[in-house]
């Protein structure tokens, strides 16, 4: 699957206020591809959604559709269409005339447009919903809206900006499932910007993990998983144990107070390096049959498995099991030399991957995603 | 929120705008400035600032006129403006239209209105007589004068702390109640704070006009009650002496701002005080 | 809630209800006097509405009124709604600042200083062009215009404000022009505030009497300027025939945007409704 690159962004710069938001960053998009770039809030994503979709101009670099500067093209010359956050559906036009909007914009004929505008509303299940007004709609509709609005004038590519963030978790997944469907079928290019790891894991043919306005890895959903490049990326894509090592030569790896068989090489011998662990790789086993021990910490049910802390040396590892431990009690681990990931050290060395001050609540409290459109619905209302 | 426009561009629409409010509003008022400071031939000269002393009397009525028609006004709609806010939507919105209909009525009627009200063979009068009662002295008093202010300005009181009492949750009247407090307490300590910033907005939007006004003390005063707003009239309009009128504008101007900024300070403590 | 509203209560509001309105069903009832008296009743007649339509002085001024109210009313809708868009994008903090300070001049100011400064600079460039009598329809238009902008744009600043920022992108995404998102978009969203900023600029207008009084001149009279005039002497009841008929235009004008209004909040009611049923319906399906 060597396609052609039809986007690619050549040592991108952005700083808003002297604040650096893109920093040199480089990429290349293929046609076809369902990309998605995954990274926390402030990392820079939407931004460069922005400067591909001509909302945003980089401060330095080029921005090339196949070969073609579109530096200082504007928007509406782009041959790109975004679905944006929360929508941006028209609210004075009707269903049928939110998705005529670009068609009419073109001075497509209106049988033609009737045609293309019916099309569209059966690929997103939406038949019959012509005349409806935009505020009679619900978020999920509203979504369909404007995939349609989006995919009517034939973009070559699609953006789509945290499309699903607004909606609730069960109807998420089944856009998600959905929205790679219509990729598939139409197959053009999706550059799908989201915060939410399983959503990049689970669509995309390449994921682009972002950080600080530089990109930290890119790959298949596998190799993201499987290869985190350093440890921002193994804490940010799943739950890691990232614990400081010394690779004494190849395949040989020394932390928690042992050396261990790893299957990674190409290494300077005693090269200090970050170990990332799973934990759901890591076995439980009895004291005296363990690599390492340790005292069991907490113990979470979590329907499938159990989250189990334990304090080894210190180091508070997590370990997903089957079978229940108890807090208090002496564990043995059991690690397999193909679950152990030597990375580089990095810049995030030492910042994540320590489970000491672990709790659920924080994954809440770190989620932007709180829908405040439903609350100034009601106060809009009320001050009318 | 960036646009792919520059600030700039924007700037550029509002450039139109911002030169006719340059050309329009702060160059006139140069320009009054330029008038009280000169003479007729032109030169630089502060007698029409000097001969202000003659109108110290004039500057204290008005001041004083002005002040009493707000206090009047503040009165009379803030038992209104929560009465209303206590009626249903559908009332409150036909109140709220009654309250506004005079306000479009012409002031020059209004006030005329008042005076065939008022007039010693006015209506009012004339039903006294029929009654067998002796009539009442009205018209050419200073009562009548501030009545006029009053009823001109009014519907200015009420808007304003009507919106502010319509977003008070009344909760809070509740729990000041539930806490022990009596209907003054209640008053003094949670309504009066909470709706201070209705007070402030109709406080000023009532003494500006009062202050400045000229019909009303002609027509309902009789000439006895000069004020500031007449004696400006006059001299642009009778007596012609512009650079005596820019100056009294002037101390206008310098009496409305001050009152301007007490009134925002006045609201900005107590503000402090309510986070408190 | 519980609110309760005691016979005091509708009381106090009856009275001053009727304190309001006293002066104003006055000069309605004797509108319809046969006599020229202003404070005795001699009778119902019509005459002083057919004197009022045979004074042709009052009927220029009408007209005049009328023109000035709508050219003016237009040429400050217009140009306040762009400016206000323009401010609304802006990121110049200094000069947002200082054209918001500017706006706020004219409704601070007491009209009396806001009409002798313009009169003033009238006079002022007149002297300097060696021009006599420069007091006409043009000042009045331009001083028109000054006072109805800046509420022109403080209703429709919230508008812009309340409207979600990224629909003109998407307008543009779309393939809009910026200045076709703008009439497509902008404009469609932010009507509201734009009629409201016309219909007040226009009523501003017709009813302006202070600023007009200082910037008109003898060849163009407006009605406010003409009943002053007129109450300077002994008035006859036509004024307030006329006057009667400014109360019955305004009264109808008012319900007339009240229902709008109320026709509007209850179709968004209704939609809103809808919206809340689409997404039980989705929840359930699941």
């Amino acid at each position: 699957m060597n396609k052609d690159v039809i986007i690619t962004l050549n040592d991108i710069s952005v700083a808003f206020d002297g604040e650096t938001v893109l920093n040199h960053l480089n990429l290349d998009i293929r046609d076809g591809e369902f990309v998605t770039i995954l990274g926390p809030s402030g990392c820079g994503k939407t931004t460069t959604l922005r400067i591909i979709a001509g909302f945003q101009e980089p401060d330095s670099g080029d921005v090339l559709f196949g070969t073609k500067v579109m530096n200082g093209v504007p928007a509406h010359n782009r041959p790109v269409n975004t679905i944006f956050q929360r929508y941006a559906l028209f609210p004075h036009l009707n269903v049928y005339d939110n998705v005529a909007f670009g068609l009419r914009v073109r001075k497509v004929k209106e049988d033609q447009i009737k045609e293309k505008v019916e099309e569209m509303l059966r690929l997103v299940d939406l038949k019959g919903f012509n005349r409806r007004s935009i505020d009679s709609l619900s978020g999920g509709q509203q979504q369909r809206v404007a995939i349609a609005r989006a995919l009517a004038v034939d973009p070559q590519v699609l953006l789509l900006d945290e499309p699903l963030g607004a909606l609730d978790l069960k109807l998420r997944k089944d856009m998600q499932k959905e929205l790679k469907d219509i990729q598939q079928r139409l197959g053009i290019t999706f550059i799908y910007v989201t915060h939410d790891q399983e959503e990049a894991l689970s669509m995309s043919d390449k994921v682009v993990v972002m950080d600080k306005g530089e990109i930290q890895q890119i790959g298949t959903p596998t190799d993201i998983y499987n290869e985190p490049s350093n440890a921002f990326v193994a804490d940010f894509i799943g739950e890691s144990n990232i614990l400081d090592g010394i690779m004494l030569e190849d395949y040989k790896v020394r932390f928690s107070g042992r050396v261990f068989d790893c299957v990674d090489k190409g290494f300077e011998p005693n090269e200090p390096v970050d170990v990332v662990i799973r934990p759901e790789d890591v076995d439980v086993c009895p004291v005296n049959e363990g690599m390492l021990t340790g005292t069991v910490t907490s113990v979470t049910f979590k329907g499938v498995h159990y989250e189990i802390i334990v304090d080894i040396r210190g180091f508070k590892w997590m370990i997903q099991s089957t079978d229940i431990q108890y807090e208090g009690e002496r564990i043995g681990i059991h690690i397999k030399p193909d679950e152990i990931h030597i990375m580089k050290k990095s810049c995030y060395s030492g910042l994540y991957g320590d489970y000491s001050s672990f709790s659920d609540e924080m994954d809440y409290i770190d989620d932007p995603d709180v829908d405040i459109s439903d609350i100034n619905d009601i106060t809009e209302l009320s001050d009318e | 929120m960036e646009l792919n426009f520059s600030s700039k561009t924007y700037n550029g629409i509002t450039a139109p705008y911002a030169l006719w409010m340059a050309v329009f509003i702060v160059a006139p008022l140069l320009i009054v400035f330029y008038y009280a400071f000169t003479d007729a031939s032109g030169a630089f000269s502060l007698s029409s600032i000097q001969s202000l002393g003659r109108y110290t009397d004039t500057i204290l009525r008005s001041v004083y006129f002005g002040l009493l028609a707000t206090v009047i006004c503040l009165v009379l709609a803030y038992p209104l403006a929560w009465i209303f806010s206590k009626t249903k939507s559908g009332t409150q919105k036909v109140l709220v239209m009654l309250i506004m209909i005079p306000m479009w009525m012409n002031f020059i009627l209004r006030t005329y209105s008042i005076m065939v009200l008022f007039e010693e063979t006015g209506i009012i009068n004339n039903f006294l007589r029929g009654l067998g009662l002796s009539p009442l002295h009205l018209i050419n008093t200073s009562g009548a004068v501030i009545f006029g202010m009053v009823y001109n300005y009014v519907p200015f009181m009420i808007l304003p702390l009507y919106t502010t009492m319509t977003k008070l949750d009344h909760k809070y009247l509740e729990a000041a109640r539930d806490l022990g407090a009596n209907g003054f307490q209640v008053l003094k300590d949670v309504m009066l704070p909470l709706t201070k910033s209705g007070i402030v907005s109709g406080v000023t939007m009532v003494f500006v006009p009062s202050v400045s006004t000229f019909y009303i003390s002609q027509k309902l005063g009789g000439g006895r009650y000069t004020l500031i707003g007449d004696v400006i009239e006059m001299q642009f309009q009778t007596a012609y002496n512009y650079h005596l009128g820019a100056a009294i504008s002037l101390i206008l101007m310098i009496f409305i701002l001050i009152s301007l900024a007490v009134m925002n300070r006045a609201g900005g403590t107590e503000n402090g005080a309510v986070v408190v | 809630m519980k609110k309760r509203v005691g016979a005091l209560s509708w009381l106090y509001l009856i009275c001053f209800m009727l304190l309001l309105y006293a002066p104003i069903m006055v000069l309605i009832i004797f509108s319809f006097n046969a006599t020229n008296s202003t404070s005795v009743f001699g009778g119902f007649s019509l005459y002083w509405y057919r004197e009022l339509f045979r004074d042709a002085a009052t009927i220029t001024a009408f007209k005049n009124t009328v023109i000035l109210a709508v050219v003016s009313s237009i040429v400050s809708t217009v140009l306040g709604t762009v400016s206000a868009v323009g401010y609304h994008y802006s990121r110049t903090r200094w000069y947002k600042r200082a054209l918001m300070t500017t706006t706020n001049i004219p409704m601070m100011n007491p009209d009396i200083v806001t009409g002798i400064s313009m009169m003033l600079l009238f006079v002022f460039v007149g002297t300097l062009l060696h021009v006599t009598g420069v007091l006409g329809f043009t000042t009045m238009l331009i001083a028109h215009i000054t006072f109805q902008l800046p509420y022109v744009i403080l209703n429709v600043l919230p508008r812009l404000s309340a409207m979600d920022p990224y629909l003109t992108e998407a307008a543009m995404d779309l393939g809009c022009t910026p200045v076709g998102a703008f009439f497509k978009i902008t404009l469609p969203e932010i009507r509201s505030g734009v009629l409201a900023g016309l219909i007040m600029a226009f009523t501003l207008s017709l009813d302006d009497f202070v600023i007009s009084y200082f910037v008109s001149g003898p060849t163009f009279q407006t009605l406010p300027i003409r009943i002053y005039s007129m109450t300077k002497k002994r008035v006859t009841p036509d004024m307030y025939a006329l006057s009667a008929i400014i109360f019955v235009v305004m009264l109808i004008l008012l319900i007339v945007i009240n229902v709008m209004e109320d026709r509007e909040i209850g179709d968004y009611r209704e939609r809103r409704r809808e919206a809340r049923r689409a997404r039980e319906q989705e929840v359930a399906v699941e």
